[in-house]
């Protein structure tokens, strides 16, 4: 993979995290889910890790520099 | 639980740690380094977590839902650029020998001391509270250990050596003066304190999960279990939506940024991200994992509030939850093991902290201070580098007991979180000119360091100065409203702004005024040289083929710098720098060594060694002391810049350019050669219809002279030559007719007059025509056409004018016993289509596109002589292309089908039926013989 | 009877001179192309060519070159005629050994005096 074109995929990673960590898609899960409880606490859990993941997949898989 | 166990527990615990950390040093020492590794970086990193984390998350989430994820998903963020941002910022710092925040930015900027004691003023003031937050923490732990079930007893009402907190900071300040100041040159990595704050962080993280495992498996029964108890007191347990989020949702995107901010601008996480990075491609590993330590101790955290508020114990903090939930179950070891994790917690952040801080407060206010003074450098005897250990020592001590005196004034009256996110808003000041600086080549000192000013005094009255009134300093009508009844001017509704929460509030206003001042004053400000210098290595410091080293144009001697050295940096240091530049000096030999120019990449290793224990401005002032002449060449620096970044942008384009230029060239030689080709043909031309028209001509003059010369001829042979000067004249006017058609043709103003005309009438009229001709020269004409009218757009004449052209064409090539000429004309899908086919030697399949060229017959019979000359212009064929181009039809040459000549076909469009003229003779297919 | 030989593929053209030569007193003999030219010279043994450059098959200079390499030809008189008016051709002509030029169309009296200057030089006008 290109320096540049990581760089580019982790910005773009950058950006989809700030979508998911903010409203309004956090108003989407802030609803009752369970027990009256709202489902943000386990939603952010939940993309939190699915965000690691894809850094982990970006940055473990490239090689250069 | 006894208070000797408790200090014993943690002396212990200190102790190992210190042996770890002298163990890293002398592992460091030997080469054999123990923090070469991205996971001992990553634990490094979480010093992130500190006190605030370990008892105030639980706090922040009884008290305000899912707020406190905030704090973790802010750096999860910034990590996420820690490849792209960071590891700029580590080879700047690594390339330029950077100790500090203050550092950066100062060297960022001109390496202008005001803004780094600026950045040094502020970083204290923005600490403070946070180092005090550690002690209260320790304190209060240790208080509760002590005293539970009671409750702890009320802070500073005792005289401050009955204060637990006074002696904590005591010992804390001691235990960092012991593996902080160990070495001088700061930049010199603090490998023991790196290992010694990895461990730390493990056994934070381990305590805390054991303790939330403890929570959620021993007092419940699992999560399930856990969760419908707290359901079932719904009234008092929160239910962690957005709604416990103060200030809504601006307030969740405030603390988010917020968050993010400071994790790249608070001293110590500086220190950890930056300092002490031993090689970048860490960060790769740091990115991720980093951050899912963070999610890993924040797991347990709601479980734990929860169990917290189920417990009832309205008299105890939220922030102590995570002691007194194993206290009240009665535990010993366990409230014990979170004790430690909270106590690493605390001396994590504080050894790292006060030895950022104090670096900065010695490099950038007290030295710069001390180099003023003439006798400090005119001694050269004084060894000052334990003089700098010394201010380093004392200022670890100062920045302590500042923290215990704001801890003991103010401490009180906030919890946990409250005092962090008034740190975090501070160090959040430092972004804009930090981040901006890496990617801004104009961002300028003045600029920098009004915006720093500016955000730094919204801060101080948006955040500290209610804080003061809320401790009953300052009058609380402050707050409520505002400075001398101003409610324009107060200061948690700044202009009226109202909404949101404080925090959100104040990093608004002083972000936009930092920002703003920043960005307004650079782009009317000029950077001095110096400055664009640094702004320039800064910005382009990711490019590869940037050399980071600063080359020095005066002069010193070997033995001048040597002394300076050993001043500042002691006599070992001193002796292996200039090891590392001895061999290449013998060429020098005939010279003592002392006078010895000291060689330019010397001089720059000396300031870069300065510069890492003294801070680049200090360094700057003591090289200058040696230096003679010109310090630095901002030219050199300056044309390896823009080698990099402007002329390879420039010869980029210059490449562009000439392969533009190439191509044009290119096609002006083609065009060139066309118009050559064209003159050529111009030439060809006139040369031919000169030729052609010469021809005629010779005859008719001689046969004019003859008659005129040769009074007495014969009648017969008289008439004869006659007659031959009346066919040369006509082939003449024909040829000159030939020759202005083609000329309105080629220029397109030819005129025709297109109109309805049938096809078969107008051939049987060509072939009467021309019968004659044929009659004469014995060849057989053979007419086919078709039985009913064949309607065509054209212009009558000059369509008889091409057939009749094609048919003596054809006479002329017919060959043989008997000589055949066939005409045929037939219905071809939409079209009407006229041949003329000859027996003659026929056109070869490369020369029947030739024959429309003009003059191809006459070039032709210079080069080869395949086919016989037939007499005529050359012209007709292409004359006739013309012509049926030019009425929307084709003519061209094919393969023969009856015969086995020349086969000549024209196609021209149907027209509609049109009204049969008169005069129209039968339809019939027609057999003419000559 | 001196012999003169008319090349030329215009049949009115060979008509006009072959009429002038006959005037002037000369045999006159014909060809239209350089292939037959150059047989009629073998065979008839002209004593001077009227050679038209511009003929079917081999043109007026193969012709010329051809007869200027064979020795019992070298002396030959031989004047090239020409519609093209160009300084190169003549050039080329007289290089390759032609005696005399004459650029159609042309003026009869004259072709014929230079006809005769070339057959009988004594005979000037």
């Amino acid at each position: 993979m290109k320096g540049s074109l990581l760089q580019a995929r982790l910005v773009g990673l950058l950006l989809l995290a700030l979508v998911l960590f903010t409203p309004p898609v956090l108003l989407v899960f802030d609803r009752p889910a369970w027990l009256g409880f709202s489902g943000l606490p386990l939603y952010l859990f939940a993309a939190w890790l699915v965000i690691l993941a894809l850094a982990a997949w970006l940055l473990e898989g490239s090689k250069d520099e | 639980m006894s208070d000797w166990l408790l200090v014993a527990v943690a002396f212990s615990y200190l102790g190992i740690l210190f042996l770890l950390a002298a163990w890293g040093d002398r592992r460091a020492e030997q080469g054999r380094s123990v923090i070469n590794s991205p996971s001992i970086y990553t634990l490094s990193i979480a010093v992130y977590c500190t006190a605030w984390t370990f008892y105030g998350s639980v706090g922040r989430a009884a008290e305000a839902g899912p707020s406190f994820l905030l704090i973790y998903l802010g750096p999860t963020l910034a990590m996420l650029l820690g490849w792209v941002m960071l590891r700029k910022m580590v080879r700047i710092a690594r390339a330029q020998k950077i100790t500090s925040i203050a550092d950066f930015i100062s060297a960022r900027y001109g390496k202008s001391g005001l803004l780094a004691a600026l950045v040094t003023l502020i970083a204290i003031l923005a600490i403070m509270p946070y180092i005090a937050l550690q002690l209260k923490a320790v304190t209060v732990s240790h208080a509760i250990l002590t005293d539970y079930p009671e409750l702890p007893s009320k802070l500073g009402e005792e005289v401050f050596w009955q204060d637990k907190s006074f002696w904590v900071a005591l010992v804390l300040g001691i235990f960092t003066l012991l593996f902080g100041t160990r070495h001088l040159d700061a930049s010199e990595r603090h490998e023991g304190l790196v290992v010694a704050i990895a461990f730390e962080s493990i056994i934070k993280l381990l305590a805390f999960l054991i303790l939330g495992l403890f929570v959620v498996f021993w007092l419940y029964d699992g999560p399930t279990e856990l969760f419908q108890t707290a359901a079932q007191k719904s009234e008092q347990i929160t239910r962690l939506g957005l709604e416990a989020v103060p200030g809504g949702a601006s307030g969740w995107v405030g603390t988010l940024l917020l968050a993010s901010l400071a994790f790249i601008t608070l001293p110590r996480q500086f220190q950890v991200l930056v300092v002490e990075n031993v090689d970048e491609r860490h960060l790769k590993r740091a990115s991720w994992l980093f951050p899912l330590y963070l999610v890993a101790i924040n797991l347990f955290v709601i479980p734990v509030a929860l169990a917290g508020l189920l417990l009832g114990d309205a008299g105890q903090e939220p922030d102590s939850f995570v002691l007194t939930l194993p206290l009240a179950a009665g535990l010993e070891l366990l409230p014990l093991i979170v004790f430690i994790g909270g106590l690493a917690a605390a001396t994590g952040m504080v050894i790292v902290e006060t030895i950022a801080l104090s670096t900065m407060v010695s490099n950038h206010l007290v030295m710069p201070l001390l180099l003023r003074w003439k006798w400090l450098h005119l001694d050269p005897d004084r060894n000052l580098s334990s003089w700098l250990l010394g201010i380093r020592r004392i200022a670890i001590l100062v920045i302590l007991f500042l923290g215990y005196l704001y801890h003991a004034l103010l401490g009180e009256s906030y919890s946990l979180v409250t005092i962090g996110l008034v740190s975090f808003a501070a160090a959040a000041q430092f972004a804009p000119s930090l981040l901006l600086g890496l990617y801004w080549r104009q961002a300028s000192a003045k600029g920098a360091t009004l915006g720093l000013i500016g955000g730094f005094l919204i801060w101080a009255y948006t955040l500290l100065l209610p804080g003061f009134a809320q401790s009953g300093w300052l009058p609380l009508s402050l707050i409520e409203e505002g400075p001398w009844g101003l409610a324009a001017l107060k200061p948690y509704a700044l202009l009226g702004l109202e909404g949101l929460d404080i925090y959100t509030h104040a990093l608004f206003w002083s972000l936009l005024v930092n920002l703003g001042l920043l960005i307004a004053v650079s782009l009317f400000t000029r950077q001095k040289h110096l400055e664009q210098t640094q702004a320039a290595l800064f910005t382009e410091a990711l490019r590869p083929e940037v050399m980071q080293t600063h080359l020095w144009l005066g002069q010193t001697s070997r033995e001048e710098l040597h002394q300076l050295l050993t001043r500042y940096l002691g006599q070992e240091a001193t002796h292996k720098l200039f090891q590392r530049f001895q061999t290449e000096v013998t060429a020098e030999a005939n010279r003592s060594e002392e006078d010895q120019l000291a060689p330019p990449e010397l001089v720059a290793a000396a300031e870069q060694a300065l510069t890492g224990a003294l801070g680049s401005t200090s360094a700057r002032v003591l090289i200058n002391s040696v230096v003679r002449g010109e310090a630095l060449d901002l030219e050199a620096v300056l044309s390896i810049l823009d080698t990099t970044s402007q002329t390879l942008e420039y010869n980029k384009r210059l490449e562009q350019k000439s392969a533009e230029l190439a191509r044009i060239g290119e096609e002006l030689r083609s065009a060139n050669e066309r118009l050559r080709e064209l003159d050529r043909l111009k030439d060809e031309f006139v040369a031919m219809i000169s030729h052609e028209l010469r021809t005629p001509l010779t005859s008719i003059r001689a046969f004019a002279e003859i008659l005129r010369d040769s009074r007495d001829l014969e009648t017969d042979k008289r008439e004869h030559f006659l007659g031959v000067i009346v066919k040369e004249s006509e082939r003449l006017s024909r040829l000159i007719e030939e020759i202005l058609d083609l000329a309105r043709l080629e220029s397109g103003r030819l005129r025709l007059n297109p109109e309805p005309v049938d096809f078969r009438q107008l051939a049987g009229d060509s072939v009467d025509a021309i019968t004659q001709l044929f009659q004469e020269a014995e060849i057989k004409l053979q007419v086919q056409l078709p039985t009913q009218q064949a309607w065509v757009i054209a212009d009558p004449d000059r369509l008889q004018q091409v057939v009749i052209n094609l048919l003596d064409n054809a006479r002329k090539f017919a060959k043989g016993k008997p000589a055949q000429v066939t005409l045929t004309l037939e219905a071809w899908k939409n079209n009407w289509r006229l041949a003329v086919e000859d027996n003659g030697p026929g056109i070869a399949e490369e020369e029947r596109e030739k024959v429309f060229e003009k003059f191809h017959q006459i070039q032709q019979e210079a080069a080869s002589n395949s086919r016989q000359r037939p007499g005529g212009s050359g012209l007709g064929l292409p004359i006739s292309r013309g012509l049926i181009a030019h009425l929307g039809g084709r003519l061209w040459v094919e393969d023969p089908k009856k015969l086995k000549g020349a086969r000549l076909v024209i196609e021209l469009p149907r027209a509609p039926e049109q009204e049969a003229k008169a005069d129209a003779p039968p339809a019939a297919p027609s057999e003419k013989t000559g | 009877m001196a012999k003169v030989l008319v090349v030329d593929d215009e049949p009115n053209i060979v008509l006009s001179l072959e009429f002038l030569m006959q005037q002037a007193g000369f045999s006159v003999l014909t060809a239209e192309d350089g292939e037959t030219a150059l047989q009629k010279v073998e065979q008839e043994n002209p004593d001077l060519l009227l050679l038209d450059i511009s003929l079917p098959g081999i043109s007026g200079f193969e012709v010329l070159e051809k007869l200027r390499n064979q020795d019992a030809y070298r002396q030959l008189p031989i004047i090239m005629l020409t519609a093209h008016g160009r300084e190169v051709e003549k050039e080329k002509g007289m290089a390759l050994g032609a005696d005399d030029y004459v650029t159609k169309p042309f003026s009869t009296q004259q072709l014929v005096n230079q006809v005769k200057n070339l057959l009988d030089p004594a005979s000037k006008p």
